[in-house]
């Protein structure tokens, strides 16, 4: 099963504003790419400019990226009010 | 600015457990839930324990929505192309109160909050909360959105990544060491089959844990729980291991090959995935605990660094909902005194402290450094995996006498300085 066929599984409420921003200078010298391979979800990616990018709308509101990027580059919070996912089961 | 006596943010097991123990108290207690409804943002592998709640919350469980209680505990050693399992029945677990349950926080807190409102508390869903508001270093209320409101004593139970505890001044930073992420499926699978396929009686549920191989060498490991007609499946891997893994790979990855592998192919056979989810879990211990109170705030569970790992098992609910009790009674106290300061709120310290709570997590304070030892994912469920497969193994040559040559591998194995060390440091839980 895809992680995108599992992500479908999941109720989302997704704001049109992001929760979580990153900060391309540190990104930009970053060799690990820590959040890539922590995200549970799949979320980031590098751009055909090799700019790292973040997909939030399926986030599942762990928080492990923004304590995975030790470099400090993840500035995450919560989703607004209303927004994210709702879990069902949990 | 509107003002009421309590503001508790997050309806969570802990804060829905503090505005439980505070909603008869004449007080005005406000819980703010960032889901939709209470339980909608939150995740557990899991389980939870029942005997260390009751003394303190005794009367509300009979119509909770529980899923199973456990009757049976499976670990297995898994390497590579083999697993060892030790399955463990005691007639204790099948006796009324039934120490442990298996558990989808979804459903229960969900029933936990209108618990709470129908005992006069105000659960509001759909608030996150911003930020706190200090006034003369004292916590004086909360923001959310455009609103503000005040409050005598306001209850931190947002969670393991407590935005709140760290503006009070009171988390340390994140660190990678001291969070694990726990991942799962929830695999639908109806009743019958999970009570055939795991040799269960009616409502009996398993618990199993899995270490070894399925990390790929890192801090963690799988877990699989049966809920009434569906399957917990998931994997917990420490954020620092999987910081310095090599080769790199996605780790949401390791689930799929989990799940691939024949001893949980076939339990899981012809089950439909329902939900994908995520959550933190505290692995630092007491190392990692905040001060849990300053002027006008309490942490309560997660927010309060309230998790352990005891290796055979990870505790957190428990805190969280006695936890918030601890901080109901304090606060209940505080009113008396009219007085939210740091010092009239520090009863709470020593509330905890006197706890199981805190006791066991000055017993388990050393778990971490065992779990940061590479061997135990790796070395040892191989070893015993092959020391098995071998000595169940015939060909077509004549077998070996087992214990002579058995003997001598486990001798290179384990009498060596590395494994009395690890011996040594088992000593210490």
């Amino acid at each position: 099963m895809k992680i995108t066929e599992k992500l479908a599984l999941d109720a989302f409420k997704n704001d049109k504003e992001t929760h979580i921003l990153l900060d391309h200078k540190i990104c930009h010298t970053c060799k690990e790419r820590f959040c890539i391979y922590a995200c549970p979800a799949n979320l980031y990616s590098l751009n055909e400019k090799g700019e790292m990018v973040v997909e939030f709308a399926g986030c599942l509101e762990c928080g492990t990226c923004m304590i995975a990027c030790i470099y400090g580059s993840v500035k995450w919070k919560y989703p607004r009010s209303e927004y994210g996912v709702q879990y069902r089961f949990g | 600015m509107e003002k009421v006596d309590v503001i508790i943010v997050g309806g969570g097991l802990a804060g829905l457990s503090c505005a439980y123990e505070l909603a008869d108290s004449g007080m005005t207690v406000l819980a703010l839930e960032r889901g939709d409804f209470s339980g909608s943002k939150n995740v557990t592998g899991g389980r939870i324990y029942l005997r260390p709640i009751l003394p303190y919350l005794p009367g509300i469980w009979k119509e909770a929505p529980l899923e199973r209680h456990v009757t049976k505990e499976v670990f297995t050693a898994m390497g590579k192309t083999n697993s060892t399992t030790f399955e463990f029945y005691s007639d204790r677990f099948n006796q009324t109160p039934y120490p442990s349950y298996t558990i989808l926080r979804a459903k229960f807190d969900r029933w936990f909050a209108d618990l709470v409102t129908e005992k006069g508390g105000f659960v509001i869903p759909q608030k996150t909360v911003d930020d706190l508001i200090i006034e003369d270093g004292k916590v004086i209320g909360v923001k959310s959105g455009d609103e503000e409101i005040g409050a005598d004593c306001v209850v931190a139970a947002d969670g393991i990544l407590s935005f709140l505890a760290e503006k009070a001044g009171l988390r340390k930073p994140f660190q990678p060491q001291h969070f694990a992420l726990g991942f799962k499926e929830v695999i639908r699978l109806d009743s019958k089959t999970i009570e055939d396929r795991f040799r269960l009686g009616e409502d009996e549920g398993a618990a199993q844990l899995f270490f070894g191989s399925l990390t790929q060498g890192m801090m963690g490991g799988g877990f699989l729980y049966t809920n009434k007609d569906s399957l917990s499946l998931g994997l917990v891997v420490g954020l620092h291991s999987l910081n310095l893994k090599e080769p790199r790979e996605e780790v949401y990855k390791l689930l799929d090959t989990f799940k691939e592998r024949p001893e949980i192919r076939n339990l899981v056979r012809g089950g439909e995935v329902i939900e994908y989810s995520a959550h933190l879990v505290a692995e630092g211990g007491i190392h990692q605990m905040p001060k849990p109170y300053t002027d006008g705030i309490l942490l309560v569970g997660d927010a309060a660094g309230l998790g352990l790992n005891m290796l055979f098992t990870v505790r957190g609910m428990e805190y969280a909902m006695v936890s918030g009790i601890l901080a109901g009674r304090t606060i209940k106290k505080a009113r008396g005194r009219n007085d939210f300061s740091a010092s009239s709120l520090a009863e709470y310290e020593k509330l905890l402290n006197d706890s199981f709570i805190l006791k066991e997590m000055k017993t388990f304070q050393n778990t971490l450094s065992i779990l940061e030892n590479k061997r135990l994912f790796t070395k040892y469920p191989q070893v015993i995996s092959d020391l098995f497969e071998n000595v169940m193994w015939v060909d077509e040559n004549p077998k070996e006498a087992i214990y002579k040559t058995k003997m001598a591998e486990l001798k290179k194995e384990f009498l060596n300085f590395e494994t009395l060390k690890d011996w040594l440091l088992f000593r210490k839980i």
